[in-house]
């Protein structure tokens, strides 16, 4: 622990955290989205996905074990990724304590503005997210198991399927930014790659992003029912 | 031409700054930036007021003593320019323009335009340098330096410590200093024996002064007047996290 806070100590060091933390969280949405695409196969195949996410690991594992083991790694990285961005922003907040009167020309990108807002919506809309599907308290008729029952009837709502695109566009925009930084953060550049790391973020964020925001809009229209 | 300018007057560190208008007629387009600023000022006094102050040495775009924002950029519109080398001829007349000194924590207002940048000179001490035995000084070829390292070497001296990337920077972050100059040091084999212990003690010496953290906008390497590249940022990250991870602690504290 006392190797942790000297490590985390300098804004560097919290970076890496918020880095390697993201790295584990880019994993966990690329995998979901991929997961997910089993809904195009029809009822049968994603609740069939559903069970296999439940039984890994069988018989070294309990029923579920796998799933909460996973879980508490997401959980953990989603702590201290927050942690490491509010303690930065702190710092931040500190650092201009008189702000210039002309409003600063900004020369960055849009993503790279809106990631503590945007990081702030996708918090929101991942709690939305678990007590839609998870554990189906605001959902309008959730069967636990029913997988792909539980995506159509919640995505039949507009207004929610709208909210899960806001949030994934949200969510695409903090990719882009969080794989591109990641680089830098980790100190991992070199001119022989340097040119591919905004093309390998923009790639990561539209795959990520199109493929999840095709579910609410296939319920929406009918593709999928 | 005729320029409306609205300067930061401030007339001590502790005192309460605001922003004043100037109606400045007559500019001659070919004069520097500072050069207008010296005429407005020569009216000042010859009026009795106090005149504006502004750092200034070689006016030359090398020695990075001067430099304040202009209309929300520092160093102005101009890219790789410092004031003292951007000329009227880039505004037109009727412009208005805003005048502020670099606004960080750890660049406290001296007066007006002018900031105290000692902050960078502790970075610098507290591993800015090489240490070399004295005596005559060694043949300058005894040491083979692959070209493509002096080159990005290079790249990163050219720095000139002005202050810009702080000045611009949303989070006020010293990163593409001390970036620059770490990297500057420690892609050379002259600066391998203290690599570590300069990553740690000028990355942590940066925290101490007060500055904010990287978010990888690169507004700094925009303004930069030199072109610095943010690439220097992730060397600085990747040595410095190297040397955490080695339990490396720094040698020195500097300052207060």
């Amino acid at each position: 622990m006392a190797w942790f806070t000297d490590f985390s100590k300098a804004a560097i060091g919290k970076k890496a955290v918020m880095a390697v933390s993201g790295i584990i969280l880019f994993g966990f949405v690329l995998v979901h989205m991929i997961g997910n695409l089993h809904l195009y196969e029809g009822p049968g195949h994603l609740d069939e996905y559903g069970q296999f996410l439940r039984h890994m690991g069988a018989p070294a594992l309990p029923p579920n074990g796998a799933l909460w083991i996973a879980r508490l790694v997401l959980l953990s990285a989603v702590v201290l990724h927050i942690w490491s961005a509010w303690q930065v922003t702190l710092m931040n907040r500190a650092a201009r304590p008189t702000d210039y009167t002309y409003r600063p020309q900004v020369h960055t990108t849009y993503a790279a503005r809106t990631m503590r807002w945007g990081g702030a919506i996708i918090l929101l809309f991942v709690i939305y997210h678990l007590l839609h599907f998870t554990t189906g308290t605001v959902h309008p008729s959730f069967e636990e198991g029913a997988v792909y029952h539980n995506v159509v009837a919640g995505f039949s709502v507009w207004w929610v399927s709208l909210f899960y695109i806001v949030a994934q566009l949200a969510l695409g925009l903090h990719l882009y930014h969080g794989v591109w930084s990641l680089f830098q953060s980790l100190g991992w550049s070199h001119p022989r790659f340097n040119l591919w790391r905004n093309g390998l973020a923009q790639a990561f964020a539209w795959i990520v992003t199109l493929g999840n925001i095709s579910f609410p809009i296939a319920v929406l229209t009918g593709l999928v029912r | 031409m005729n320029l409306t300018l609205h300067i930061w007057r401030q007339g001590g560190p502790d005192q309460p700054g605001r922003m004043v208008r100037y109606d400045v007629k007559d500019v001659n387009e070919h004069s520097s930036f500072l050069e207008m600023l010296d005429v407005l000022n020569q009216q000042l006094i010859e009026k009795g007021d106090d005149p504006i102050a502004f750092d200034h040495d070689c006016r030359e775009g090398i020695c990075g003593s001067c430099g304040f924002v202009i209309n929300g950029e520092a160093h102005g519109p101009l890219p790789k320019t410092t004031v003292c080398q951007l000329h009227m001829r880039h505004f037109k007349s009727g412009d208005t323009l805003h005048l502020e000194p670099w606004r960080s924590r750890a660049f406290p207002v001296l007066k007006d335009l002018m900031v105290n940048r000692s902050a960078f000179d502790r970075i610098i001490q507290a591993g800015g340098y090489i240490s070399v035995s004295t005596g005559s000084a060694p043949e300058a070829n005894l040491t083979p330096i692959p070209k493509p390292l002096a080159d990005r070497a290079f790249e990163a001296a050219e720095c000139i410590g002005c202050g810009a990337c702080v000045a611009q920077c949303p989070n006020g972050a010293a990163n593409l200093f001390t970036g620059a100059k770490v990297a500057h040091l420690n892609l050379l084999p002259q600066g391998q024996a203290e690599r570590e212990t300069r990553a740690v003690g000028m990355v942590e010496q940066m925290e101490q002064e007060g500055f904010g953290s990287c978010s990888n906008f690169a507004e700094c390497e925009a303004v930069c007047p030199k072109g610095i590249s943010i690439d220097n940022i992730a060397r600085m990250n990747r040595d410095y996290l190297k040397a955490k991870l080695q339990g490396v602690n720094r040698l020195v504290v500097v300052g207060a």
